[in-house]
């Protein structure tokens, strides 16, 4: 079962951040990729650039398209990042989300992955 | 699958066992041997398969361990600086051809291994896949729609977990050979699983997982043809297969049961699955693969979906209910019950399940719901029922059917 854990962050959590707790941050990522990957669990992961570097897309009924500088949803919080996992089940999934620093700042969440498998009923 | 990977599928247990039971490390010998796969891959086509298949993967997979074998020794020797192991020459002075004339087959003790207690479920099946199963790592990896590095180090390291726990070629103490041998067939079973729920019947790579499934399962009853358990796990994979052409739509929409053109339905697959299951249940100890088979038996000999017994459904779940200690077998009794009785009945034993924490969330005890209170004529609330069902599913095939069931109400 593939698990989406997705991090999320605010510019002041972030700007409140230590040189020591941003470097704690990037070895946390680090040793949990390094584990993910040796243990064949990690399907992909990436972390987002900022969101004032974010442009919303939407296309009207007529086709017309308009670009907004910014994400789409007005929040404090936004994306950060995330990790594409397998997972034997969420509960295994929420304990990597436990380790990430960035649940202790702000929050990360887990959401099961659609997938195309299905059973008659 | 072609005859030619076939041969040399068929071949992967035995030449693996030859290699471990001659050289010892698993890991390794189990990269040599798919090695071996791969140039019997590439020359065989060319060169005509030779008189002795196995004898030559053999050859070249122990060529290619003993490479393997001297790197190592290499490593160690630079990390340890200390006497290493024996030369290598000296291992190889009778071959391990010889090791195979006993004509004893390993497979067993192969499977045990790869299904060893110290490994996740979805490194068990991997692991089964490649080594027994003798697919390329690529193969698996699109299977279970992963990266093959994912699925490479998946296998890695599953196998150095079974170094690390100590687990030797053997098969497992008297004590213990139950509880594996659950394992065995449960690991064949998820990888049945896993290819007969993908959505598309026309998709190679899923199809290839339910085909394999069989294959493997065939050659455990060759080895033990007495289990009944191993039989019904046969029959079982028979006869749910045996739907395959007819559960889905050309755009793969799930079709239910009742619902499906019984005419697509392999005619064959469910004569052998009947016949294996009726056997079995007759001169075997019971267990709940030989009932479920038993129950894919009543579905499959119904010439119509109106002409099923469903009595004896019901029946077979109430066995299935006191040898598992599983919620889904609840549920699906208490469908059986709906369609023998009555929809009240079949609603009243869905009641203990509400407070069953491995069911309280779960979209298959809301989607049965809706289809009871659908059958009792209460159409607000089966559709409010589908539609929590479709939202908690993580299908997309199920949620589609959900969510169109809930439209037509």
């Amino acid at each position: 079962m593939k698990y989406m854990l997705l991090i999320y962050s605010n510019p002041e959590s972030w700007a409140s951040l230590s040189a020591e707790q941003r470097e704690g941050l990037s070895r946390a990522h680090h040793d949990l990729t390094r584990e993910l990957t040796e243990q064949g669990l990690l399907v992909s992961s990436a972390g987002l650039a900022d969101p004032i570097t974010t442009r919303t897309v939407s296309v009207q009924a007529d086709d017309t398209r308009t670009t907004t500088d910014g994400p789409y949803a007005e929040a404090k919080e936004h994306l950060a990042g995330f990790y594409l996992v397998e997972c034997d089940d969420i509960d295994q999934a929420i304990d990597y989300a436990a380790r990430m620093p960035d649940a202790k700042y702000v929050a990360v969440e887990v959401r099961p992955v659609m997938d195309s498998s299905g059973l008659e009923m | 699958m072609s005859d030619f990977e076939l041969l040399l599928r068929e071949q992967t247990p035995q030449v693996l066992s030859a290699l471990v039971r001659h050289y010892g490390h698993f890991d390794l010998a189990e990269e040599a041997v798919q090695e071996a796969l791969l140039a019997a891959a590439q020359q065989w086509p060319t060169e005509g398969v030779p008189d002795n298949p196995r004898g030559w993967l053999i050859r070249v997979g122990s060529r290619r361990l003993t490479d393997l074998l001297r790197s190592e020794s290499a490593r160690r020797k630079r990390e340890e600086n200390a006497a290493v192991l024996a030369p290598v020459e000296e291992f190889v002075a009778s071959g391990p051809e010889d090791d195979d004339h006993g004509g004893r087959d390993d497979t067993l003790t192969l499977l045990f291994l790869c299904c060893h207690p110290s490994l996740s479920a979805a490194s068990q099946i991997a692991l089964t896949l490649r080594a027994v199963g003798g697919l390329t790592t690529a193969q698996i990896a699109a299977g279970f729609l992963v990266p093959e590095a994912t699925m490479a180090q998946r296998i890695s390291r599953a196998k150095r977990s079974i170094k690390q726990a100590g687990s030797s070629f053997e098969m497992p103490p008297e004590a213990e050979r139950d509880a594996r041998m659950g394992a065995v067939l449960h690991v064949l079973y998820l990888i049945f699983n896993e290819g007969y729920t993908a959505s598309s019947g026309t998709d190679l790579h899923s199809a290839e997982l339910t085909t394999e499934a069989i294959r493997l399962v065939r050659g455990v009853r060759r080895l033990l043809p007495e289990d009944g358990e191993v039989a019904g796990l046969l029959a079982l994979m028979l006869l749910t297969d045996a739907r395959r052409l007819a559960r889905t739509d050309a755009d793969g929409a799930l079709i239910p049961l009742a619902e499906q053109d019984r005419s697509k339905w392999n005619k064959e697959a469910i004569v052998e699955g009947e016949a294996l299951v009726s056997d079995a249940l007759a001169h075997s100890q019971l267990g709940p693969y030989q009932v479920q088979a038993a129950i894919a038996a009543v579905h499959g000999t119904a010439e119509r979906a109106e002409d099923t017994d469903w009595a004896q459904i019901v029946a077979l779940y109430q066995v299935l209910e006191q040898i598992s200690d599983n919620p889904m077998v609840t549920l699906n009794h208490a469908v059986a019950v709906a369609m023998a009785t009555g929809p009240k009945e079949g609603l009243a034993l869905l009641e203990p399940l509400e407070s069953d924490g491995r069911m309280t969330d779960h979209h298959r005890l809301e989607a049965v719901r809706a289809h009871l209170l659908e059958m009792s004529g209460d159409m607000v609330g089966a559709k409010a029922s589908y539609l929590l069902a479709a939202r908690r599913t993580t299908s997309v095939p199920e949620r589609d059917y959900l969510k169109s069931k809930a439209d037509r109400l």
